[in-house]
Order: C-alpha cells, then sequence, then structure tokens
C-alpha cells in the first residue's frame, strides 16, 4: 500500500483500539480529506470521532486542546502545510507550552498531521517544508515518515506518545507502494535508522527527500562510491546515534532537505557532529536544501527541489577534501 | 440591559430582566451575604497586591477593583461540575472555587507560569489562567466539545451534567480565536457560556475601536443567545448567567452575556490609565460600584454593623495572611525548569538538566550563580 493509506490503516487501528482518539479537521469525514488520507474512517466511527470541522486551523488545534483536557487523543488534520499558519499562536504558544504551565498536572497527547513538501506541482502554499519552527520550539515533538511500513506505525505510536507530537506527511509519497508490516515494528517513534549501509559517505534526510537519497547512493554506487543511507524519521529529538556512529566510519556527511537551508535543521545536525564527531570528519558536512526563497511556482520546483544530481555533487564535493 | 439591582442599592428589576428574576428568587439572605463578603475580600486582596507589587514584591499586578459583581455572581452561578475557563483577572471566581489566591500571587512573583492544578477536585474545574488575548475561548470549546460526545449534559440530572463558561474581555472580542471558539460551539451546540466582561478598556484602546455594535448583539451573528446585562450587578450577574449555564446544561447550545462593568484601576500595574481615561468617567462608573450598591440593599434589609465590620476584618486578616507568607516564599528549583516541558521522557531535557546541575555544582555553595529575587523582604 502507499503511505497514504498505510496512515489511514495506522488512524484505523488507533481510532479502533481506543474511544478516546479522534480525528478533527477541514473535509476528513464525508470526504475523506483532500487527500483520502481519512476515506471511510467517518463511516466506520462516525461523525462525533470523525470530525469535519469549521474551516479555520486554529480552531482546530485550539479545540483539540480543550479535548485532550477532557481525556481525548485528538489527531488534527492540517489540510496543507502553508495553512497551518493561523493556527501558529495555538501551536506554539499554547500547545508545546500547557504541559509546562500545568506542572505536569495534565498531558496533551495531540497529534498534528500535515501534508508537507513539493514534488506535486501545485500553487502556491501547498508545497512548503516547514518543520523546522516546529522543531525549534519546546515542547513539541515532530517526526516524518519516508515509507508505508514506518507511516502505520509512527502515526500509531504518536498517537500513542502523551505528548504533543506534529506529524509531517511527505504527500509526493502518499502514492507509491511499499511494503507494511502490521504484526512487527522494531523501531521506536524517535530513532534514526540506517537504511542502506556504506563507507565512503553518509547521506541523511527525512521524508521525501529519502527516496532522492536512495537514489544518488545507487548512482553513486555506479561510479564506485559507497554511500550510507540514514533516514532521520525524528526530527524532534533527534536521533544522533546512528548518525554519529555513521559518521565516524565515513568521514563525511551529506544533508539533503528540501527546506530552505538557512537555519535549517540540516544546519543543526551539521553543527551538532561537528560538535560531537569533529576529529572524525574528512571534510565539512554539506547541505543540498532548498533555496533560501519562497517556494517557487510549480513549473520551476525541479530547480528548487534538491534531486540525486545535486546530492552527487555534494558528494563528489566531500570527497575531494 | 438586565439589571436588578439599581446604582442605589434598591430592587428595581429592569424590563429585561424579567425572565431571569426567578434565578434571584432562589437567592437567600445568606447567599446574599456571601456575595458582600467575597467581593469585599477581594477588593481588599487587591489593594493589598498592588502594594505588595509597589514594594517589589511581584513583578506585576492585575488589578481586578470594580468588576467584583461581574465576577462574583457569575461565580456562584455555576455548578460544582461545570468547568471554568478564566482568562488571568479572574481572581473572585478563583477563590470562590476554592483556589488559594497565593497561587495567583506566585504566578505574577514569577514563581510558576501556571499555579494550581485543575485536575484536583478542591479547586472544582477552575482552570489555569491564559495571558495570550483570548487563546483559552477555543480551549473551553473543545472542552464543551468533549462533554457533549461523553454524553455528560442533557440527561435531566442536575447534579451531574455538565457546562463550560469561559471569561474573557472586550478587547478579546476582536481576536480571531474568540470568533472561531464561537463558530464552533455553534456549530457542535456545545453546552457552555461565553461570558464577556466587557471593563470598557483594552489597555488603553475603549470598546468603541473594537466593535461598532453593542458585544451582545454579536452573538445573534453565531446563533446564539446573548444578553446584555448591568455587571456591576452582582444579581444581574447571577441570574443571567445561572439560567444560560442551565440551558447549557440541559442541551439548548451555547450563550453569551456581555457584562457592563468598568476597570476602576490600572489595566495591570505597569499601566498608567491616565494617558487615556477622564477622571469623570472613572467617577461615573465609581457611582456604579457593585459592592456600595450591595452594602445599601442589605442595610435597606436591616443587616446591622456588625456584619460589615466582620467582612471588613475578614478581608484585612485575608490581606495580611497574602504578605506574612509572600516574605516567606523561596525561588523554584532550577530543576523545574526542565521538569514537566514533555509528559513522556525526552533526551534533551535530560542532557540539559544534568549539564546545569553540574555547572551549578562547580560554583561555591554561597555563591549560587542563579539567585534572582524580586525585593526584600
Amino acid at each position: 500500500m502507499g503511505l497514504g493509506k498505510a496512515i489511514n490503516e495506522g488512524l484505523r487501528r488507533a481510532l479502533a483500539e481506543d474511544p478516546k482518539v479522534l480525528l478533527i479537521g477541514e473535509d476528513i469525514g464525508t470526504l475523506g480529506g483532500v487527500f483520502r488520507v481519512t476515506e471511510g474512517l467517518k463511516d466506520q466511527f462516525g461523525g462525533d470521532r470523525v470530525i469535519d470541522s469549521p474551516l479555520a486551523e486554529s480552531g482546530i488545534v485550539g479545540s483539540a486542546i480543550g479535548l485532550a483536557m477532557r481525556g481525548y487523543r485528538p489527531v488534527c488534520e492540517i489540510q496543507f502545510d502553508g495553512f497551518i499558519y493561523p493556527a501558529f499562536d495555538q501551536i506554539t504558544s499554547q500547545l508545546a507550552k500547557i504541559t509546562n504551565r500545568h506542572e505536569g498536572h495534565m498531558s496533551f497527547p495531540v497529534v498534528i498531521r500535515v501534508p508537507y513538501g513539493g514534488h506535486i506541482g501545485a500553487v502556491e502554499h501547498h508545497q512548503e517544508s516547514n518543520e523546522a519552527y516546529f522543531a525549534h520550539t519546546p515542547g513539541l515533538r515532530v517526526v516524518s515518515p519516508s515509507n508505508p511500513h514506518d507511516a502505520y506505525w509512527m502515526i500509531q505510536e504518536a498517537i500513542a506518545s502523551n505528548d504533543p507530537v506534529m506529524f509531517f506527511e511527505p504527500k509526493s509519497r502518499y502514492w507509491p507502494k511499499g511494503d507494511v508490516d502490521t504484526e512487527h515494528n522494531a523501531t521506536p517513534l524517535h530513532s534514526s535508522r540506517t537504511i542502506r549501509p556504506g563507507t565512503d559517505v553518509t547521506l541523511l534526510g527525512h521524508g521525501a527527500m529519502v527516496s532522492v537519497l536512495l537514489q544518488a547512493a545507487e548512482l553513486a554506487a555506479e561510479e564506485g562510491t559507497s554511500a550510507e543511507v540514514i533516514d532521520l524519521r525524528s526530527i524532534s529529538p533527534i536521533d544522533y546515534a546512528p548518525i554519529l556512529e555513521s559518521v565516524r566510519k565515513t568521514g563525511r556527511l551529506v544533508i539533503g532537505q528540501e527546506a530552505p537551508g538557512n537555519l535549517s535543521l540540516g544546519s543543526e545536525i551539521a553543527a551538532t557532529v561537528a560538535e560531537r564527531a569533529f576529529y572524525s570528519l574528512s571534510a565539512p558536512v554539506l547541505r543540498v536544501s532548498g533555496f533560501d526563497v519562497p517556494f517557487p511556482p510549480a513549473k520551476l520546483e525541479t530547480l528548487f527541489l534538491p534531486d540525486a544530481d545535486r546530492i552527487l555533487d555534494a558528494v563528489d564535493r566531500v570527497l575531494s577534501y | 440591559m438586565v439589571q436588578l439591582l439599581a446604582p442605589d442599592g434598591s430592587l428595581v428589576p429592569s424590563e429585561r430582566a424579567e425572565e431571569f428574576i426567578p434565578y434571584f428568587e432562589q437567592l437567600t439572605d445568606d447567599n446574599i451575604k456571601r456575595f458582600y463578603r467575597d467581593m469585599s475580600v477581594m477588593r481588599r486582596f487587591d489593594t493589598e497586591a498592588t502594594n505588595l507589587q509597589r514594594q517589589g514584591q511581584l513583578a506585576l499586578w492585575i488589578p481586578s477593583h470594580g468588576q467584583e459583581g461581574a465576577q462574583v455572581g457569575s461565580a456562584h452561578a455555576v455548578r460544582p461540575q461545570d468547568h471554568i475557563f478564566p482568562a488571568y483577572r479572574e481572581h473572585a471566581v478563583a477563590m470562590i472555587r476554592g483556589v488559594d489566591v497565593f497561587d495567583i500571587i506566585r504566578l505574577v512573583r514569577g514563581l510558576t507560569h501556571g499555579g494550581w492544578n485543575p485536575n484536583d477536585p478542591k479547586f472544582r474545574n477552575f482552570h489555569i489562567y491564559t495571558l495570550v488575548i483570548g487563546s483559552q475561548s477555543l480551549h473551553a470549546t473543545g472542552y464543551a466539545m468533549g462533554i457533549k460526545f461523553d454524553g455528560a449534559y442533557a440527561t435531566g440530572n442536575y447534579e451531574t451534567d455538565q457546562a463550560v463558561i469561559v471569561y474573557f474581555g472586550d478587547g478579546a472580542t476582536s481576536q480571531g480565536d474568540v470568533h472561531e471558539a464561537m463558530v464552533f460551539a455553534a456549530s457542535q451546540q456545545t453546552p457552555q457560556v461565553f461570558f464577556v466582561q466587557n471593563n470598557h478598556w483594552a489597555i488603553s484602546v475603549p470598546v468603541s475601536v473594537q466593535s461598532r455594535v453593542p458585544l451582545y448583539r454579536r452573538a445573534d451573528g453565531y446563533g446564539m443567545p446573548g444578553v446584555q446585562i448591568d455587571g456591576n450587578d452582582v444579581f444581574a450577574s447571577y441570574a443571567v448567567t445561572a439560567k444560560l449555564m442551565d440551558e447549557a446544561r440541559q442541551g439548548q447550545g451555547p450563550a453569551m452575556v456581555e457584562a457592563h462593568t468598568y476597570r476602576i484601576g490600572a489595566h495591570t500595574s505597569s499601566d498608567d490609565p491616565t494617558k487615556y481615561r477622564e477622571d469623570s468617567e472613572v467617577e461615573s462608573w465609581v457611582a456604579r460600584d457593585p459592592i456600595l450598591r450591595l452594602e445599601a440593599y442589605l442595610r435597606g434589609k436591616g443587616v446591622e454593623q456588625a456584619f460589615f465590620d466582620e467582612v471588613a476584618q475578614e478581608g484585612a486578616d485575608f490581606s495580611s495572611d497574602i504578605r506574612r507568607r509572600i516574605v516567606a516564599v523561596e525561588n523554584p528549583d532550577p530543576a523545574s525548569m526542565f521538569a514537566h516541558v514533555y509528559s513522556d521522557p525526552h533526551p534533551l531535557m535530560e542532557e540539559q538538566a544534568a549539564w546545569l546541575a553540574s555547572y551549578e555544582a562547580a560554583f561555591p555553595t554561597d555563591a549560587p550563580a542563579t539567585a534572582v529575587d524580586g525585593g526584600d523582604a
């Protein structure tokens, strides 16, 4: 199944297993969401558990906070990445800080699902990668699956978390199919994972970037370069152990990300790797990012988004040291 | 406008008040004396807190002087099983629900961002303050949606059916969150009351800048009843809130109250209201004071001086207790900064708390690096 269907199945299982789980968002009920990720769930669980909300993002998140106070575990859907900003205050000033404000007397198990990223040729506000805003905010957890199996399990783990979780779904990966083992999950939510072994250079990314990195690693192998690929999975907190272990082996790290590079997730990881594995590095850590411009009109997106060639260009540069 | 008690203390219900009179008539003499006591004690506490701020014991104070009628009447109209979402000026409501107002003092002294546990039954579902204007309105609506989904209302059981009341001011009515809260409440037909204390000033901006129509009329646009009351009439505040909360609990959907009142003091201790409003306006509201009004009513009913003396002494004792406790309070443990950012374990919190502890331990114990104090005891 595709990543979108895997999330649908994960949500279905969470709704079935815990009566306190409910979904709230725009068009998620009768329509099943603009990406059909919640398709069929209202029919199965009813309109009080799969709620078609009024069209107001702050209202969705703010009312989810109140529902969490009542003991519910709400899963909000923000329709597109670029539509999250009306809810920014409720997410960053309320949801992120409200556990701390309550000094542990209340938990806020709210999940906010955000279809994000490019590669779909859409109009403005529909292709952004804005996860760093939320990763920068204490009190939130931020994750992003790259494949259907992880998506199936990570959405359930996010719902089971007692903390707010921003769940970034790489919308361009909703449709490509992959295997999902619905019986076994080997990887905890906040762990990164080495998904292709290599010895010469480490490639790191999350979400849709992971398939680009794997493609780059294939091409590099044809040229005799052995690239190790790590799927970050958890953006906050970051699981550094597999990253540092890999860098200590390869001595070289290239980070791919769709987001603009200035003050980005890649910047933070590069700084931390420099602090903790300085003597293992044979070259500077390089970031391959979107440019520091608004996401461009669709006909320019292939120039904006890092592709395998731009990753390989960075690989060549780190190998040249 | 609903008014039962005229500014001179005479009981002269306005025409609009008629449907609410049965609720007023449920009040006993002791209930009414309790209203007076709560308003007076809070007025005295407010003065004390203002002084404590001037003496450097508090970083800030948020006066409630003038709004006691709106707060005390509505607070007593809410049943124990209901939930209350305050803004940050509802000190009287907090006290009535059983919150130790010293916890509010701790907040403005810089010791906590919260103060009390809304899950503790002894605080009777009084939630913690929210400082961002209007944000709590959505939390209240979400909570009320939860009551609806739980089926915890409209069963006909007066002892267990629940509803929510949320407080905010005239300035907050311009916020998008308040609008969205009313839209969601109407959409879901939640059991809740939006209680607007229109104290006429959002810091320096008059209510005429917020709205071209009386605020209660906005309710009509959301498809809910809106009732304007004399907020300095504790009876009107009680009777109208009690009726609308009953109706909410019975499943008749959300409603809005606009309580006309006035902030006699500053917005906060950092504010200087002489820069934006006339003394004559303040004086006109002092003449409509909620406490003096009820005192005149009670004296007219033959309540003797001994009662008023007793209440004055209670207010003085209450305030001196706050003063006594504040000089004894200690600063929070540095580790508490990391303790509740997340509910589940988090590697950054553990790492940074450990780092701070070891950094602190490197200093001689008689020279703590984090000593910060609000002032001399």
